[in-house]
């Protein structure tokens, strides 16, 4: 009886394996990498993976975020360096819990919320973005009509490096960073080449040189960020922003939008997630508060982790509002 | 390019450069009437990759619903996923004392007390430098992806050694699987198997492949015939021949086989970070990403540190007698060791303690704003000179001219060097690489690639000559040139980094001192080879030590020198194009964009094919010496 009952059970899971064949989900990846660590803190309420994106305020979030949730609820955080579009996928593969600063990405929410639905917005973290061109001040001082986009042929020698042959150079960061450039500078007919400098580091060491030194540079950036407050730039005003004429990412011919920052989670861990998730959620905060970790993480080399704990001593307020009860 | 050419017998009356420089006229006579003509500028939209990007899209849409990847692909994935994670649990649960043991048991095993605490500080400097979950993370995806490497490639190895009709048909596919730059390898397994560790394990297992088979093929293939027929006259069977004989009297040789698995799949680990893959390639692209070499140098240096530890152990196996058996002393020790680690799980935590890492970050990152700040004139100058005098126009020339004048060009190039067959094969990849609509990069590409050739060749010349006359200076550069072949490629990418920034000229800088060491070690090698007689014969009638150089040891290593450049070629070629990363733009950097934008993996996955393309037609221009070995089998050459 019992044999026959085992039999009956192996052959009722083999069928249901063969039918169902193996798919790729948060279920088969999740617990994969995770099974190390969380053996190895022993007592932890879990782990959660938020994705590292590779800009520092971006950093900022995640660390106070991660150092929140192991101090105050015991969590295990993992933060592998993932970039911003593949850290979607890893809502799908199981990799990545958390994405703490997500700067628009309509298409990827389209295709991972509302299609394959295997992601949340998780409200906004109050910060907000807007990415656009920057020259140093002395240069806008120096041709105040520099700042029109509609002058930058003009000026394009003054940009031209070894990199950008005989055109102006536009200097890029990280390549898996929010783009319209190619576009803009088509659409446009800007006299321009794209030199893509790799690192936001590598931005801010051409801004800070350029200002110091008095070298044109013509270059992405984007705010929140802490150099503002220490070196004087000035935005190329591009064509106005209106509703819509980003939609066409080949026919873009208009400056960035000013973004509602948000957070984006796996909706595994929106389900599952608990108290984890909750923090996640009511994490909202200022530029000048992600500004002021970042700064610390850059220019006062402190750990990602230090830098978190001297803003969490110096703002309980704010972050016991964070806190499920 | 077009500067060598043709020669067609020398006619009477004729001198014998007139027709090379007649060809070269006639190459830059039509360049300059059709510059600017027929050329194929870059388009990010080529219907070749919205192509590839929709099949993507169609992939991610079906990955969960299509039979080939519920049933087959996903399995695999499964397969690995699952391996994968059942090394990291075992590493994560023997903690830092319990792998320290069992490493430290293992290399005195293989070869004595010395390898035992080259192992023991090997796997505590990964604790010391604050690395130790990603070290382990590595240590799991490289151990699972040799042990797939060898599960599949030793079977196919020895069938592959006793069948040449075997050997011959698998022979050509590992050729281009060699010459295949790292970076190509990874745009078709995310299609397949999406990204994260399995993936990257996969990558990391067909990169390392190769050699397994390659080598343990020689090995089987190499045992004595005697004893083989002794042992089949004996009465045994192929089976018993196969297993009592062969493989016995094989294993050094296979050790060797293991060796190189091993290290192909260090230097693939880390690049595999680029799809996500957990592990030390993680903080190479952390410090990367951050400019900053202070987070990718401990990185760096831990997985060069789990390179030699384990080359040595492999190394030490491989020279020991085959017929020893270990002693029982040499028994004891190894089972006390692994059992002093194994009892201090318990007591010692798990992870390492924080208070014994040292963290060098900000002092490397103040050493290195140092050199930039004290060195930047000298190394913008030489960055800029190179690129205004030499990248620039070369890669103007190539962008501008005809694509049908190049490809006659490679043709007559090719057709020289190597002859008719390797030159239309040179021909069919440049007009694919065409078809695929990545000319304009490929061609920045390859000017980077002939620039940083041409230094290396220089170099290596030099060196390699210098190490030939004098056995002493040979003596003090061999240890070196051992170092720096066991490194994993990425590596070099720091020191380039930090003196030159994000430029073409990085990459050029790091394929340099990535392509120097073999280049060095084959002309040295050559110009050894050169029969003493011949020297003497030379000396004694009378020849200047310039002339013994020039007119006979030289063109008499000119077999070895053209595999330098072959060698030289390709493994400049694999680095350039990871310098996608840092700067060098063209093919390297659309594959990296490739990963970072989803809009663009069409383009990326496209590039990588032509990278591939590229490789085989550099290295069938240059295929001159016949019998061409693999490039990474360079310890054996």
């Amino acid at each position: 009886m019992k044999i026959r009952l085992l039999a009956g059970l192996l052959v009722a899971g083999l069928t249901a394996v063969g039918c169902g064949g193996a798919t790729v989900d948060g279920a088969t990846g999740a617990s994969a990498p995770a099974a190390g660590s969380s053996a190895s803190a022993s007592g932890s309420a879990g782990t959660v993976k938020i994705a590292i994106n590779p800009w520092v305020g971006y950093e900022a979030s995640a660390n106070v975020v991660a150092y929140l949730l192991e101090k105050e609820l015991g969590y295990t955080v993992e933060l592998p360096e993932i970039k911003e579009q593949l850290a979607w996928e890893g809502f799908e593969t199981g990799d990545v819990d958390v994405i703490i600063e997500n700067w628009g990405h309509p298409d990827l929410k389209k295709q991972f919320i509302d299609e394959k639905k295997v992601a949340q917005v998780a409200g906004s973290t109050g910060n907000k973005g807007v990415i656009g061109w920057y020259i140093p001040k002395w240069m806008a001082d120096k041709h105040p009509d520099i700042t029109d986009y509609k002058n930058l042929n003009k000026y394009a020698s003054l940009f031209k490096t070894s990199e950008s042959g005989d055109k102006g150079q536009l200097l890029f960061g990280d390549p898996s960073y929010v783009s319209n450039e190619e576009a803009l500078i088509k659409n446009l007919k800007l006299n321009y080449k794209v030199v893509v400098g790799g690192s936001e580091a590598a931005l801010i060491k051409g801004a800070q040189q350029a200002q110091e030194q008095k070298k044109p540079l013509l270059f992405y950036f984007w705010d929140p960020h802490w150099l503002f407050s220490k070196t004087d730039l000035v935005r190329v005003k591009l064509p106005a922003y209106t509703e819509g004429c980003d939609a066409d990412p080949k026919k873009v011919a208009c400056d960035y939008p000013e973004m509602d920052l948000d957070k984006i989670v796996s909706t595994k861990f929106a389900q599952t997630g608990g108290k984890a998730y909750e923090l996640v959620k009511n994490f909202n905060w200022t530029n000048e508060d992600q500004n002021a970790v970042a700064d610390d993480m850059t220019n006062n080399g402190m750990t990602g982790e230090e830098a978190a704990k001297k803003w969490v001593e110096a703002n309980p307020a704010k972050w016991q509002a964070w806190i499920p009860q | 390019m077009s500067s060598a050419a043709v020669t067609t017998p020398a006619r009477l009356g004729w001198p014998r450069w007139a027709a090379p420089v007649g060809v070269a006229v006639a190459f830059v006579a039509a360049y300059l009437l059709f510059r600017g003509t027929g050329t194929l500028p870059h388009d990010k939209e080529a219907p070749q990759f919205l192509a590839v990007t929709e099949l993507r899209e169609w992939i991610d849409d079906h990955r969960n619903d299509n039979p080939l990847f519920l049933y087959f692909l996903n399995y695999i994935r499964l397969f690995v996923g699952g391996l994968y994670e059942a090394f990291e649990t075992a590493l994560y649960a023997l903690g830092w004392p319990g792998v320290t043991g069992v490493m430290g048991a293992l290399a005195w095993l293989a070869g004595g007390w010395r390898i035992a605490l080259l192992a023991v500080g090997g796997v505590s400097a990964f604790g010391v430098l604050g690395l130790w979950e990603s070290s382990v993370d590595t240590l799991a995806l490289v151990g699972v992806a040799v042990l797939l490497s060898l599960a599949i490639g030793v079977p196919v190895g020895v069938w592959a050694g006793l069948s040449s009709r075997v050997r011959r048909a698998i022979t050509p596919v590992l050729d281009v699987m060699q010459i295949m730059p790292t970076f190509a390898y990874l745009a078709p397994l995310a299609l397949f198997f999406h990204i994260g560790a399995p993936a990257g394990a996969i990558a990391t297992m067909i990169y390392s492949i190769p050699p397994a088979i390659r080598i343990t093929a020689l090995a089987v293939s190499q045992v004595s015939p005697t004893a083989v027929e002794a042992s089949a006259s004996l009465g045994a069977t192929r089976w018993q021949t196969l297993f009592k004989v062969r493989l016995p009297l094989a294993r050094p040789t296979m050790a060797l086989a293991i060796n190189q698995t091993i290290m192909m799949a260090l230097s693939m680990v880390v690049i595999a970070s680029l799809i996500s893959a957990p592990g030390l390639g993680g903080d190479i692209i952390r410090g990367l990403s951050r400019a900053q070499v202070g987070i990718m140098l401990p990185a760096g240096v831990a997985i060069v540190i789990m390179a030699v530890v384990l080359d040595r152990m492999m190394m030490a196996v491989a020279r020991r007698d085959p017929h020893a058996r270990p002693r029982r002393l040499d028994l004891l020790t190894a089972g006390a060791l692994a059992a002093a680690g194994l009892a201090l799980i318990p007591v010692l935590p798990k992870v390492w303690p924080e208070s014994l890492t040292v963290s060098l970050v900000a002092e490397v990152n103040d050493a290195v704003r140092w050199a930039e700040d004290n060195w930047f004139t000298v190394t913008a100058w030489i960055k800029d000179t190179t690129s205004h005098l030499l990248l620039n126009p070369l890669e103007s020339l190539l962008t501008s001219a005809p694509w049908w004048l190049v490809a006659l060009a490679v043709l007559a190039v090719a057709w020289r060097v190597s002859g008719p067959r390797p030159a239309l094969t040179a021909l069919a990849c440049l007009l694919a690489i065409a078809l695929l609509g990545v000319w304009e990069h490929t061609m920045q590409t390859m000017t980077t690639v002939a620039v940083a050739v041409l230094v290396t060749l220089a170099v290596g010349l030099l060196l390699g000559v210098a190490a030939a006359r004098s056995p002493r200076y040979s003596a003090l550069q061999r240890p070196l040139l051992d170092a720096a072949q066991t490194m994993p490629a990425f590596v070099y990418l720091l020191p380039a980094l930090a003196l030159f920034e994000t430029t073409r000229f990085t990459a050029i800088f790091a394929s340099i001192i990535y392509a120097v060491p073999p280049v060095v070690r084959l002309v040295e090698d050559g110009i050894r080879a050169v029969p003493a007689t011949v020297v003497e014969a030379a000396v004694s009638a009378g020849s200047t030590p310039g002339q013994l150089l020039w007119k006979v040891q030289l063109p008499m290593a000119r077999r070895a020198i053209l595999l330098a450049v072959n060698q030289g070629i390709v493994m400049t070629l694999a680095m350039v194009v990871v310098g996608g990363l840092v700067g060098a733009g063209a093919l390297g950097y659309d594959v990296v964009a490739g990963f970072s934008q989803r809009t663009d993996f069409g383009m990326g996955f496209v590039a990588g094919v032509a990278t591939v393309l590229l490789g085989v037609m550099l290295d069938r221009i240059t295929q001159g010496a016949d019998r061409r070995p693999s490039p990474r089998k360079r310890k054996f050459t």
